[in-house]
C-alpha cells in the first residue's frame, strides 16, 4: 500500500499510472492509502519547498516499520530545475530514500519500474532490516530513532 | 467628472507641494514617490479624501536597487479606487543601512501579511508592525533572499559542480 505525496507534474503522471491505462494495480499496488499509518511505501512526487521538509519527515515518521520511500522525479530526488533558496535540494536531506525515479516528469513506465524495484527490495532484504546496524546508523544520521 | 491622473496629481500636489516627486505614468498608471517618513500621511490623505477615495490596498511590494546609493530599497504601494476604478502606485525609497518605514497596518489591515512578506524577502523594517516575522520562508533563514547580493542558487549544495552545468 502506497502513500502518495503528490503536488506537481509528477503527481499527475502518477495519477495516469494509477488509472486504467497503465494500471498500477496489476503490480499489487491497487490501493493508495491516505493515512500514512496504514502504508508501507511513501512516494514523494513533486517539488518539496524547504518549508515542507518537516512535513515530509513527519509523514515518514507516522508510517510504521517496515517502510520504504521512493523519490519520484527530478525535484524530489535533487531539487530539479529549482536550484533556489526556497526549495529542498532532494528529499534525502530529510528522510532516507530507497529508490529514485529519474525524469521530469517520469513516464508512467518509469514509475512502474521504480515500484518494481521497491518490490525487489521488499522481497530480497532481510525481514529484520530495522535491527541492522547499517539501517540504525542511517536513521541516526537523519535524527530519527 | 472622471478621476483622471491629472486630477489626482493636482490634488496631491495641492496638499503636499514639492514633497511628492517622480511623477510618471508607465502604461497609464500614475506613479509617484513620497519621502519615507511621509508614507502614512500620504496614504491617509489618499484614503480620506472625498475625491480620491483610494481605499483598497492591492499590494505592497519591494525592490532592491543596489546601484542607487542612499535609496537602495523601495517599498511600492498599489492602491485602488473601487468607486471610479482607478489605480495608482506610491513608491517610498529608503537607505539599506536603516530600512525603517512606518507600518500602514493601522490604515489597511491587509498590509499586515504584505509587510511581513516584504520584510521576509527584502528586510524592510516596518516600524510599529504588530507581528513582524517571516511569513513565506523557513524561520531559520538568516538573510533576505531578494536582496541582490545573495545568489539565487542554494549555497548549501556541494554536489552541483559548475563544470557539469557549463559555467565552470
Amino acid at each position: 500500500m502506497a502513500k502518495g505525496f503528490c503536488h506537481s507534474c509528477c503527481g499527475i503522471e502518477f495519477m495516469g499510472t494509477m488509472g486504467s491505462h497503465y494500471d498500477l494495480g496489476r503490480f499489487g499496488a491497487e490501493r493508495v492509502g491516505f493515512s500514512p499509518r496504514q502504508c508501507d511505501l511513501m512516494m514523494v512526487m513533486g517539488t518539496i519547498a524547504k518549508k515542507m521538509g518537516p512535513v515530509v519527515k513527519q509523514v515518514y515518521l507516522q508510517m510504521a516499520e517496515p517502510r520504504w520511500v521512493m523519490a519520484v522525479g527530478a525535484c524530489a530526488s535533487s531539487g530539479g530545475i529549482f536550484d533556489t533558496y526556497s526549495v529542498l535540494q532532494g528529499i534525502d536531506q530529510v528522510i532516507p530514500v530507497d529508490v529514485y525515479v529519474p525524469g521530469c516528469p517520469p513516464r508512467p513506465e518509469a514509475i512502474i519500474d521504480g515500484l518494481l524495484r521497491i518490490q525487489d527490495l521488499v522481497g530480497k532484504e532481510s525481514l529484520r532490516r530495522r535491527e541492522g546496524e547499517h539501517y540504525k546508523a542511517l536513521l541516526e544520521s537523519y535524527g530519527i530513532q | 467628472m472622471p478621476l483622471t491622473n491629472e486630477t489626482i496629481k493636482a490634488r496631491v500636489t495641492e496638499k503636499f507641494g514639492e514633497q511628492l516627486t517622480g511623477f510618471e505614468e508607465p502604461y497609464g498608471m500614475l506613479t509617484f514617490e513620497a519621502p519615507k517618513e511621509m508614507n502614512l500621511k500620504v496614504l491617509n490623505f489618499l484614503y480620506d479624501d472625498e475625491e480620491l477615495k483610494f481605499r483598497f490596498l492591492t499590494d505592497i511590494t519591494g525592490v532592491h536597487y543596489p546601484d542607487k546609493p542612499g535609496r537602495e530599497l523601495v517599498v511600492v504601494y498599489h492602491l485602488h479606487n473601487m468607486v471610479d476604478n482607478v489605480r495608482i502606485r506610491l513608491k517610498v525609497f529608503t537607505n539599506i543601512n536603516q530600512p525603517d518605514i512606518y507600518t500602514v497596518t493601522g490604515l489597511f489591515s491587509a498590509a499586515n501579511w504584505m509587510e511581513r512578506e516584504t520584510y521576509d524577502f527584502l528586510g524592510v523594517n516596518f516600524v510599529g508592525h504588530p507581528n513582524l516575522k517571516r511569513i513565506l520562508n523557513v524561520e531559520e533563514m538568516d538573510y533576505h533572499p531578494l536582496r541582490k547580493e545573495f545568489p539565487l542558487e542554494d549555497q548549501t549544495r556541494i554536489d552541483k559542480d559548475d563544470e557539469m552545468f557549463g559555467r565552470g
